[in-house]
């Protein structure tokens, strides 16, 4: 399972980079978005698939998963969503402002020499 | 009071809060961040102080048994690093009333300034890896607050790259804690040590400390991964500038000083050989872009980039020498950065351009200036009464003892790049014909921002003059750097 999880994962990274590397704003940010797929579920296979039962108290189970890597990954959605809904709003600003989303007209400034 | 050491944390946090609401009044703004800094910058100060007279002080959040809550770690090198960030808070946001214009004051400048130093100080406090994770990002949000205010067309096109690059390192960041976790199966920075330590490094940890130094080497800009700083440096004002360049690349280089001091220990002669390598790299390819500009924000921006070398070059020695110079000019470089940046910020002010070519002969018509950024320039290079001096000086008998002799040459001989870049500076705006003079100075908002600034140039000069009185904080902080049980000593026993 973690082998087949590890290649999700590896998988997922590869298009986000491959998409980050595009010329375009938006396809940029839907690899931003990819890339924290991947990593979220990164933390959830390293923390390893052993046990059953979900991490809450119950009478009669004693196999709960790791609820460690759950709590991360939570804190760490929040956040990646927090940066994401800041980007994807600073990419609108920037759309009105600069005309345009093609990263490579986005370079130097007027008075670079 | 064991709570004591999260004060320099929480009262930004709470004033921060505090300074959303009413965010119209600028008079409530500014008087309600000056009182907190100050408040903070005096629950510092006796922070430096109870860690000097008792050792480092811990905290673990909710009376949990230590690896299981998450810590906060207050020792010498955390304490001088949070009370640094503090003042030049305080100095650089006085600066800020009559340079970041009222605009921006309006729309939550101030709690962003606020957040941000919440982040920072968390970042340099904290005692648990993800917790470190967390703070990063309070800093990081609050820096694209900053980086973006105001809206002007190079702030839009620069906070996208400045964004993305933070985003892709965050990642990175949480991939890293992940495969360090399968690893060892804990999250608290002492117990990490501690079982790094039982297992004696294999290669997945040499690999897991070759991909922490990506991470924060992203945010510290070393040499393969500052192509992101200098544009991104440009974007916002002055203030805002100071702010990060003293602040926000240091925090990278807190980071990797401390995952390389308390975690990788045991296999010196792969990861700190590869620190060494690339902070020389580091400090050369600053040097070229120091000297490659006539745009006076670059040159003081890729003297960012060299100091970032300089002190990571101490780390890299691994002896008590070279990271107690590493500690003074880590803290040196701090203060002289923020000093620059504000002299700087004044130059482009009476003059309206950025181009050292349009600049000149103003010697004559801001003589004090002109003294106090040649001052500013020799403390920077680290001329002997100055502040960079011992630093340097310490960095480099470092480098001498750990064998290190062609490199710690090649350090000597940077300084004179550096002096050199600065001195650009001087020669071109304060020497010569009379340049380019802006056609709207006010005279009393020149003062009222040259007083700062001028009492920061006071502070590096004493700190300079004062080395006797700071060296036994610095051994302190390089004795726990060198000694990591000391740390997990503290940590794992509740500290005092």
């Amino acid at each position: 399972m973690e082998i087949l999880m590890a290649f999700v994962c590896g998988f997922l990274f590869m298009a986000a980079i491959y998409l980050i590397l595009s010329r375009s704003l938006l396809r940029i940010i839907i690899g931003t978005g990819l890339l924290s797929h991947g990593a979220h579920l990164l933390i959830l296979t390293m923390g390893s698939f052993k046990g059953s039962a979900p991490p809450v108290l119950s009478e009669g189970v004693t196999d709960y998963v790791d609820p460690v890597p759950q709590a991360l990954i939570l804190t760490a959605i929040v956040i990646s969503f927090g940066v994401t809904a800041f980007f994807l709003v600073l990419a609108y600003r920037a759309y009105q402002e600069l005309k345009t989303d093609d990263m490579t007209l986005m370079k130097g400034s007027e008075d670079h020499e | 009071m064991n709570n004591f050491l999260l004060l320099p944390i929480i009262i930004p946090f709470f004033f921060g809060m505090f300074l959303i609401f009413n965010q119209k009044r600028l008079a409530y703004q500014r008087i309600i961040t000056m009182l907190g800094l100050i408040l903070a910058i005096i629950c510092a100060l006796s922070l430096v102080y109870k860690v000097y007279l008792d050792g480092p002080q811990t905290v673990t959040f909710g009376s949990w048994p230590a690896p299981f809550g998450i810590t906060m770690v207050s020792d010498m090198v955390s304490a001088l690093l949070v009370t640094t960030t503090l003042v030049l808070a305080f100095f650089i946001v006085w600066y800020g009333f009559e340079s970041i214009g009222k605009e921006r004051e309006r729309f939550f400048y101030y709690p962003g300034v606020m957040f941000i130093i919440t982040g920072v100080n968390g970042a340099f406090t904290t005692g648990d890896i993800f917790n470190l994770f967390v703070f990063f990002e309070v800093l990081l949000m609050a820096s694209y607050l900053l980086i973006v205010l105001g809206g002007e067309k190079a702030q839009l096109r620069e906070s996208i790259k400045y964004i993305l690059v933070n985003v892709l390192s965050s990642a990175l960041f949480v991939i890293t804690v992940a495969f360090l976790y399968s690893v060892v199966g804990t999250l608290s920075m002492a117990d990490i040590s501690l079982k790094i330590a039982e297992i004696k490094q294999p290669g997945i940890i040499t690999v897991i400390a070759v991909m922490f130094l990506m991470v924060f080497g992203m945010k510290a800009a070393i040499f393969p991964l500052y192509f992101w700083l200098p544009s991104a440096y440009s974007a916002p004002p002055i203030p805002v500038l100071a702010l990060f360049g003293a602040l926000l690349t240091k925090v990278g280089v807190y980071a990797i000083m401390r995952t390389y001091t308390l975690f990788f220990t045991h296999d010196l002669a792969y990861t700190h050989e590869l620190l060494l390598i690339l902070s020389i790299i580091t400090i050369i390819a600053g040097c070229i872009g120091a000297l490659a500009h006539f745009d006076v924000k670059q040159i003081i921006i890729y003297n960012i980039v060299i100091a970032v070398g300089v002190i990571l070059f101490g780390v890299a020695q691994m002896n008590q020498i070279g990271l107690e110079g590493a500690m003074f000019y880590l803290v040196h470089d701090m203060i002289i950065k923020a000093a620059l940046f504000m002299l700087i910020g004044l130059v482009i002010y009476v003059t309206g351009t950025t181009n050292l070519r349009k600049m000149g002969g103003l010697m004559k018509t801001y003589p004090a200036l002109g003294w106090f950024y040649l001052i500013a320039a020799f403390g920077l290079a680290g001329v002997p009464p100055l502040s960079g001096f011992v630093g340097k000086l310490l960095i480099v008998q470092g480098g001498f003892q750990a064998g290190n002799i062609w490199t710690s040459l090649l350090l000597l001989a940077s300084s004179l790049v550096v002096l050199l870049s600065v001195m650009r500076i001087f020669i071109y705006a304060f020497w010569g014909e009379q340049g380019q003079v802006s056609n709207q100075v006010n005279k009393k908002v020149y003062n009222r921002m040259f007083f700062p600034t001028m009492l920061l140039v006071f502070i590096s000069i004493l700190y300079g003059v004062g080395t006797e009185w700071l060296t036994p904080l610095m051994e302190d902080a390089a004795k726990i750097l060198i000694e990591p049980s000391i740390y997990t000593d503290a940590v794992m026993k509740g500290g005092n």
